[in-house]
């Protein structure tokens, strides 16, 4: 089936089958390798993506479903203004240990600021609780998001 | 503390906020082979018949006979088969792999294979295994290792002895949970083999394929790729993944990849070993004076580092406290589930449980407050431990004991019982670790560590051991930056390839920034003597003990370890009066691990280990019925959540160690070693029982408060 979306701001088409998850299209077909799978069950966040601005697990959608939406990856955010705060303050803060969470935690990091540019530590902890991390205890990733939000104040309220 | 402790960014990092660091599963081929193992359904069996399907051209199956060399993971006692031959052992166990283009068809062949199994009665307890009444799964007794050893006169201390008090013990299972399965890529070309994957140990990988193919060293190539958390879970179980995938990759000649699915890696890789220990204390004037420590670990069907954990359980039995009379016994028992191994900690968990809350109980007993009653018991500098090594540097745990109970109010928090509707409770607990290898460990490894200073003036680091979360791609580039007097950017540190390190040991046992650390340091400052401008210069050196270090392997007696480090944590729990449900609020955590190597990093692993020992206290239930266990996946296996996560409040002491980089000791496991002892005891207080278990369940806190209410 073909199955038409927008995909980092691109234009894709892919002539799959739709119950195929939207995680192993996104690696197998299109190389996105910064989405990761640490589950399969919608449990890690580590296959965190944005579709159509709300973070979801990408392990748990068939590709059939994004047909007309519009897909954004981490690579896809790489070159925004946002992710370079969150870039420089995960690497200011120590958020980072194994890595393989990271790019997870961006999304929902990313997701979170947009919708709410001043969160309170709660609000934070919440907004990352479907993400997993086993290296860090989360208080440096949560040193981490309250960095991008300071750094970041104009860009998120825009 | 001095300049190399202050936090740098992390070179690893950009990378992998950025999505493009590569794991294993991150590569790709075409014409890349996947692999699915067909495993045991049965958790004890004589396999009697092996049906395959009608495999279409393209796809293959690889069993014990197109194992080159012998079939077993060369460990300690090389007993563990890749593939099982006549008798399956554990549930899980691989029996065969599939292999092929398709990983549907891979996976829809693999569940088509029919064997038929003949049962023989299962072993699954450290009881079972102990009575000896079913037909034993290791030698004539089931016992991978039986253990002992003693200093002083325990019996004249008992004799003497104004109350004996006896207690035991119990730890669960614990899964590690990196974020990364467990996965290997491997290829046959030009006669060698090389394998790509997610690791701690690049040798030990080498080794085991040396041995399971029969090949000389040099047609052996193992490579680390970017790794997702060890935690010591791909400590020595890389090896059966790395074999099965170089079987299938030397008998199709095609490049094969053979990454875990969670579910895989959740049922059927190495886990913490459980543990019934049984402590019995002589007391004389309120002091314990006499101590007897009997551990049993269930280890599971093959008997991998099991004795070695073991011994560090054992040389960790006493936790922080002289006792000068005392014996010590050890045993691991084989059982019929998956075979249990390194994690986090490595037996010092369990022992440091038991004895830490076994002390909480006698100064409760005593009617004396537990820290205070725990200070009197301490280790100090010209003791001699448990196995009668001597302590030669300070022992700062009055100062770091001072540090946490003042930062958190630990006695006027003590005074409280509720807090928003809820049961309050605080607890305390006091430790230490064993740095590097358990015993002759380091003696027998003589690791070496080479620096290579290039002819444009960077300088490469070449070692064996990995960065797999804990920081040495930053820690030890600082070091030997900082020994040169060059920029930290012109050291290059990459993923381990066997072609090119020799074998500075394994990513194990806190020991790359101490062991392997201090290694680089001496080799840096030679290499600092040396130095010529625009020219090649390489520098290696072999790790030897101190020469002060005497131990007997035969006898236990002597310096287990060659410096400890030291801690202790303060735990501050909410139970709800109803549920019982726990709720971890505060951590706090004092330490003595040296010099840090950077504060950010030391920090990030204090954090990540306490929250994994909070988990083990707490959320992590794993349950072994009828044969399997009942939690499979991260559904069902829970670990926190940011949710679940308390804040964390930390502070360092520091006793430098002379032969550690710029005085490092060990870090890494100390920080999860003492979070389940505080957890248990804040429970006990805010409940005000004793406790002998974890993980502490909240339907078990059900059934104990109903008793005493009643």
């Amino acid at each position: 089936m073909k199955i038409e979306f927008i995909l980092n701001g691109k234009k894709v088409e892919v002539n799959t089958d739709p119950a195929r998850r939207l995680l192993d299209v996104l690696r197998e077909d299109f190389g996105l390798i910064g989405v990761k799978e640490g589950c399969g069950e919608g449990e890690c966040g580590a296959c965190a993506v944005l579709i159509d601005g709300k973070i979801v697990h990408s392990c748990l959608v068939p590709v059939g479903n994004v047909k007309g939406k519009e897909v954004t990856t981490i690579e896809g955010l790489k070159d925004t203004e946002e992710y370079k705060v969150i870039h420089e303050s995960f690497l200011d803060a120590g958020s980072v240990q194994c890595g393989f969470c990271t790019p997870g935690f961006v999304m929902a990091t990313y997701a979170l600021l947009k919708e709410n540019p001043q969160p309170h530590e709660d609000d934070i902890r919440k907004a990352i609780s479907g993400n997993l991390c086993r290296c860090t205890g989360y208080s440096m990733i949560i040193d981490g998001v309250k960095l991008a939000a300071k750094r970041g104040e104009k860009l998120w309220k825009d | 503390m001095g300049d190399i402790s202050k936090p740098v960014r992390r070179f690893d990092a950009p990378e992998k906020i950025m999505g493009t660091a590569r794991y294993v599963d991150d590569y790709f081929e075409e014409e890349m082979l996947f692999v699915r193992i067909v495993r045991s359904t049965r958790p004890r069996a004589r396999i009697k018949s092996i049906k395959l399907p009608k495999l279409p051209s393209g796809y293959c199956v690889v069993d014990k006979n197109d194992v080159p060399g012998e079939n077993r993971i060369k460990m300690i006692f090389d007993d563990w088969p890749f593939f099982a031959e006549d008798v399956v052992n554990f549930y899980g166990e691989p029996i065969l792999a599939i292999a092929g283009p398709d990983r549907e068809k891979v996976y829809e062949l693999s569940n088509a294979v029919k064997i038929e199994y003949e049962d023989i009665p299962p072993i699954y307890t450290i009881e079972e295994s102990e009575e000896n009444k079913r037909p034993p799964i290791f030698g004539e007794n089931n016992l991978f290792a039986d253990y002992f050893y003693e200093k002083g006169d325990p019996d004249g201390a008992f004799r003497d002895a104004d109350q004996i008090v006896e207690e035991e013990f119990r730890t669960g299972f614990q899964e590690h949970i990196y974020l990364e399965p467990q996965g290997m890529i491997a290829k046959y070309e030009d006669g060698r083999i090389t394998v790509f994957g997610s690791m701690q140990c690049p040798y030990y990988v080498k080794n085991a394929l040396i041995k399971a193919f029969g090949f000389p060293e040099d047609r052996i190539r193992v490579v680390q790729t970017t790794t997702g958390g060890g935690f010591g879970g791909k400590e020595e179980y890389p090896s059966q993944i790395a074999g099965i995938a170089a079987f299938c990759a030397y008998k199709t000649g095609k490049t094969v990849k053979l990454v875990y699915d969670r579910a895989e890696d959740v049922e059927f890789t190495t886990k913490r070993h459980p543990s019934r220990i049984r402590i019995k204390g002589a007391i004389k004037d309120k002091r314990v004076v006499g101590i007897e420590v009997d551990i049993a670990l269930n280890a599971g069907a093959y008997a991998g580092l099991s004795s070695v954990v073991l011994q560090r359980a054992m040389f960790a039995a006493t936790g922080a406290y002289r006792i000068d009379n005392v014996r010590v016994l050890g045993k691991a028992f084989a059982t019929n589930i998956v075979p249990l191994g390194a994690f986090r900690g490595f037996g010092a968990p369990q022992a440091i449980f038991a004895i830490e809350t076994f002390m909480n109980h006698v100064a409760k007993k005593m009617g004396e407050d537990p820290v205070r009653f725990k200070l009197a018991h301490r280790y100090k500098k010209g003791d001699t431990t448990a196995t009668g090594g001597l302590l030669r540097s300070e022992v700062r745990l009055p100062e770091i004991t001072e540090k946490i109970i003042e930062m958190s109010e630990y006695y006027e928090k003590k005074k409280q019982k509720e807090k928003d509707g809820k049961l309050y409770g605080i607890g305390f607990s006091m430790f230490l670790h064993g740095c590097g290898f358990t015993g002759n460990g380091e003696e027998v490894l003589k690791s070496i560590a080479r620096l290579k200073k290039r002819k444009d003036d960077k300088v490469e680091i070449l070692i064996s051991n990995v960065e797999m979360g804990q920081g040495p791609q930053t820690t030890l580039r600082k070091v030997v930056a900082q020994v040169l007097g060059i920029p930290m950017e012109d050291v290059i540190y990459e993923n381990p390839d066997t072609d090119k390190v020799p074998d500075s040991g394994p990513t194990v046992a806190s020991r790359t920034a101490m062991i392997v650390g201090g290694l680089l340091y001496r080799v840096a400052k030679e290499l600092k003597e040396k130095w010529k401008e625009g020219e090649e210069v390489v520098v290696e050196k072999q790790y030897r003990h101190p020469e002060y270090i005497k131990w007997d392997q035969s006898t236990f007696k002597g310096d287990a370890y060659p410096e400890y480090s030291w801690g202790a944590n303060v735990i501050e729990v909410e139970v709800d009066p109803l549920t019982y449900e726990i709720e971890v609020k505060k951590a706090y955590a004092v330490f003595d691990l040296g010099t840090p190597l950077d504060k950010k990093i030391i920090e990030g692993q204090i954090h990540g280990g306490m929250l994994q020992g909070i988990g083990y206290a707490t959320l992590e239930v794993m349950e072994f019925e009828n044969g399997r266990f009942k939690q499979r996946t991260i559904t069902d296996y829970i670990i926190p959540t940011a949710m679940d996560a308390p804040l964390f409040e930390t502070d360092l002491v520091v006793e430098p160690y002379k032969n550690g980089p710029f005085g490092a000791k060990c870090a890494g496991e100390l920080t999860l070693v003492g979070a389940a002892p505080a957890v248990c005891a804040a429970v006990e207080d805010a409940l005000g029982i004793n406790l002998y278990e974890i993980p502490i369940r909240p339907e078990k806190l059900l059934v104990l408060m109903n008793k005493e209410d009643n």
